[in-house]
């Protein structure tokens, strides 16, 4: 039953008409066209449909758009501000801490709620922080050092 | 070291064969500006020879705009080559690299290639194309002679500027010569390449060129695209890849608003707008299965292979084996073990398929666009130049997308819903439909005279292929056997393929155990035990730069220090690795705390891309010496998501060292795999050295770690 859900997307208010129990992460990716959410297991586990719900790092397949309601939701489209990166995404693009790419918005956006709760986290705070991101191009070490950058400036 | 690859990348491609496109028809699409056609390099070439009747492989055109753009067929998976294939054209063609396209992996513009496998790359396309560049700057000198009225020996190239040497300020720009012109041109192979000397850009270490896309979201993969009307297809499968439906009820899942079922005999597919709402449905609908008993798990398996192993060929030999045995004072008999692996890519195999006007068009993750194309032709029983394939970024491949399965679901569906469909595998039929590194067996034995020569090898590795069986080692009595020589075989219960390195890690396991197994008997440091049995240069310089970067100081074996130590060559490249660890004695657990790689791969491109790739290689092998396996029963694969299969994480990550040798002079070889093959050695090396426990089966998980540590 579709049913009209308000909340506020990458900072802009939106409404869609949807049923509620669909998972955000399709929502996300089909009605609102935002691909940059990816699909890796669809279970949790992987944390490449990480976004954030109210500042938290949040896994989209695991969450309702019904969840969602009245909240603030960022994905990784809205993360730069305007042409400018995120300091996470431009650390990430400077280390070259990805290869293919396909958990990287995931990685990006746990990485960012991560430094926004600690910004002065330690490289071990980095890695328990980020052990439930997979990556399978296995670029592990540069992700955390393009973090220690970030938490350094 | 018999080192035939050719015939390695003869069987891979045997299984991919495609057929180029009409050469005319090819130039005609290719619209206008400067085109410099090209060939492959030899090694691809002799590979390829029986489907490559045409003399060109991938091109490159030099815009009216002063871009350029290079067409192949080579793909984009996190490997690196859009920048490092880049690189090279740039500094031969002598252009800025940041006006270098790559266009990559589209049927209709691109010259047909196998697929992106190999380590190919670099070693193999790399030189073409760089010939290509060297032609083409060629060409517009000579064109700038011309325009400018002064002899071709007077023009000089930078930075696509042609210019007088005499009065630079005589020039005119690439973009000036290629306007209004169309000049057709085969590379003549004759343009003699820049020295490395002459290098601007190649040997430099360059970022990531796509890395933008990638940190905003902004980067398109196959299950990205979205074109009106699509709707996203699930497919019911059976419990095991040859259960058979007995029956099945739609009705629930049909009832379910805007579903669309399609189906043709057992193949069944529910189709929707929302690719949840098409799984909700699926979960509605009532199939019955009827699955071929069998008694195979991962407990029975090794017995089936062995009695089920074909006759084998030695792949190489020397001396006589009963004369080694002989000479032998002590003798070695050892087997090793390891399991089905996945590829487990983070982006399952996805693919989208419209038909218009009987073409059809394919975006799809794969690492083989000319394969899809030739099997999705081939399923709609069309031809191949109606089938459309283009290949947006994919998400790791690592041997895993080599064949068009998902391309061709999507086709069929796309033809039987008369809509274009998205087929986008979740990560459960991502485990099913994987075509795993196979379990293999490796037989050896070995023999070692009273001054502790080896003197005997004999080695047989069964199911997991030729490649890195080489004995490597000076042995004067040695046959090495594969039984198959590749990585396919009827044997199995599930599908296997090519992955990472295939056979590769399998063999460096085995052999570089039962070395160590060898050196620890013979009381002698298992470093000084190998450089006293190689007389390989490369080898040896390899290990000797790993153990000076390690600071490696000799001690037999067990030392209770935890360092193990491999060698080995792949894809043309030398490689050496140590491993220091932690063995948790009541655990099993072995933390894996410092890996240090050198390896020599020649002519490196873009030593920042090739170091990335080392340090994947030794991140992901820890899975494979770890963790990772494929549980099976009754035909099921029993691993469904990452809860079941272990892939390396965070909190695993060793210190990680790498060297590259510095080789400018000699031919560029892969770098994708080499660094790969040595993770399960070193670490059953290093466990050996910590413990005193052996460990003959990989996955190394504390289970088996515990076991070992028991039989001491």
């Amino acid at each position: 039953m579709k049913t009209p859900i308000s909340f506020t997307l990458n900072g802009k208010p939106t409404t869609i008409a949807v049923d509620p129990n669909r998972k955000l992460l399709w929502v996300l990716r089909t009605d609102l066209k935002l691909t940059g959410t990816k699909y890796g297991c669809g279970e949790a586990y992987c944390g490449a449909c990480t976004v954030h719900v109210n500042g938290e790092a949040t896994r989209s397949c695991a969450v309702t758009i019904g969840d969602v309601q009245n909240q603030q939701v960022r994905t990784i489209e809205g993360l730069a501000k305007g042409k400018t990166l995120h300091p996470v995404q431009a650390a990430f693009a400077k280390h070259d801490a990805l290869q293919c790419g396909y958990c990287t918005p995931g990685m990006i956006m746990n990485a960012a709620a991560l430094l926004e709760k600690s910004p002065k986290a330690s490289t071990q705070e980095i890695i328990s922080g980020m052990e439930d991101n997979l990556c399978r191009c296995a670029a592990h070490r540069r992700i955390v050092e393009a973090l220690e950058e970030v938490i350094q400036r | 070291m018999a080192y035939d690859e050719s015939k390695i990348f003869r069987e891979m491609a045997e299984s991919i064969f495609g057929s180029p496109i009409n050469r005319r028809e090819f130039l005609a699409r290719s619209g206008g500006g400067i085109l410099i056609l090209f060939s492959l390099g030899d090694t691809l070439e002799a590979m390829q020879r029986r489907s490559l009747p045409d003399d060109f492989n991938a091109f490159l055109r030099i815009g009216q705009d002063g871009r350029v753009q290079c067409l192949t067929g080579k793909i984009e998976m996190g490997q690196g080559v859009v920048t490092s294939l880049g690189m090279m054209l740039a500094d031969e063609l002598d252009v800025e690299l940041e006006k270098v396209d790559m266009v990559m992996g589209d049927t209709d513009v691109c010259p047909w290639d196998a697929g992106t496998w190999g380590s190919l790359s670099t070693r193999a396309f790399g030189p073409s194309l760089r010939a290509a560049g060297a032609e083409g700057r060629q060409a517009l000198k000579e064109l700038a002679s011309a325009q400018l009225g002064i002899p071709i020996d007077r023009i000089a190239t930078a930075n696509g500027i042609a210019y007088d040497k005499q009065n630079r300020s005589r020039k005119v720009s690439y973009a000036e010569l290629a306007k209004g012109k169309r000049i057709e041109r085969k590379a003549s192979g004759k343009v003699p390449l820049k020295k490395p000397s002459e290098f601007r850009i190649m040997g430099t270490s360059v970022p990531r060129r796509d890395s933008e896309e990638k940190v905003t979201g902004q980067a398109r993969y196959a299950g990205d695209i979205q074109i009106p009307g699509m709707l996203y297809a699930r497919i019911l499968r059976g419990p095991a890849l040859d259960s058979k439906l007995v029956s099945v009820d739609l009705s629930a899942a049909q009832a379910v608003e805007g579903i669309q079922v399609v189906r043709e005999g057992d193949f069944i597919a529910l189709l929707h707008e929302y690719p949840d709402v098409a799984e909700d449905a699926l979960k509605r609908v009532d199939a019955t299965w009827e699955t071929p008993p069998t008694s195979l798990n991962e407990e029975t398996i090794f017995d089936h292979l062995l009695k089920s192993a074909g006759e084998g060929t030695a792949t190489e030999s020397k001396g006589d084996l009963n004369e080694g045995e002989t000479a032998s004072a002590q003798l070695f008999d050892h087997t090793y073990y390891n399991h089905y692996v996945a590829h487990a890519p983070m982006e399952p195999h996805t693919s989208v398929a419209r038909i218009e006007e009987g073409r059809v068009t394919i975006w799809a993750a794969t690492q083989s666009p000319f394969g899809t194309q030739r099997d999705v032709a081939r399923e709609l029983g069309i031809d191949e130049k109606n089938v459309h394939v283009l290949t947006p970024f994919v998400g790791g491949g690592f041997g895993g997308k080599g064949v068009g399965r998902q391309s061709v679901e999507a086709a069929r569906i796309a033809k039987l819903s008369g809509k274009p469909v998205q087929v986008a595998w979740t990560r459960k039929e991502e485990f099913q439909y994987d075509t795993f590194r196979p379990a293999a067996l490796m037989q050896v034995k070995s023999g070692l005279d009273a001054k502790n020569n080896i003197v005997l090898w004999d080695y047989t590795v069964f199911y997991a292929g030729q490649r890195g069986s080489d004995s490597t080692y000076d042995i004067p009595n040695m046959q090495v056997t594969a039984r198959p020589r590749g990585w396919t075989s009827d044997a199995h219960p599930v599908a296997t393929g090519a992955w990472r390195a295939p056979g590769a890690n399998s063999n460096a396991f085995a052999r570089e155990s039962q070395i160590d197994i060898m050196a620890a008997k013979a009381g002698i440091d298992p470093f000084e035990f190998r450089m006293k049995h190689l007389s390989n240069e490369k080898l040896k310089r390899v290990m000797t730069s790993a153990a000076d970067k390690f600071g490696y100081t000799p001690a037999k074996a067990p030392s209770g220090r935890g360092i193990g130590m491999a060698i080995g060559a792949d894809a043309g490249t030398w490689v050496a690795s140590f491993a220091e660890v932690d063995v948790d004695k009541k655990t099993g657990g072995v933390k894996v705390k410092r890996v240090v790689c050198a390896q020599d791969m020649g002519l490196c491109v873009n030593p920042r891309g090739a170091t990335i790739q080392m340090e994947g290689c030794i991140m992901m092998g820890l899975g494979y010496a770890l963790s990772e396996e494929i549980r099976f029963k009754g035909g099921q694969v029993l691993n469904e998501n990452f809860d079941t299969y272990e892939l390396p994480r965070f909190s695993w990550m060793p210190k990680i060292e790498t060297e590259i040798i510095p080789n400018m002079d000699e031919a560029p070889q892969g770098g994708g795999e080499p660094a790969i093959i040595l993770m399960g050695a070193i670490i059953g090396n290093a466990i050996f050295d910590a413990t005193g426990a052996r460990c003959f089966f990989m996955p190394l998980t504390p289970e088996r770690v515990l076991e070992a540590l028991k039989a001491i």
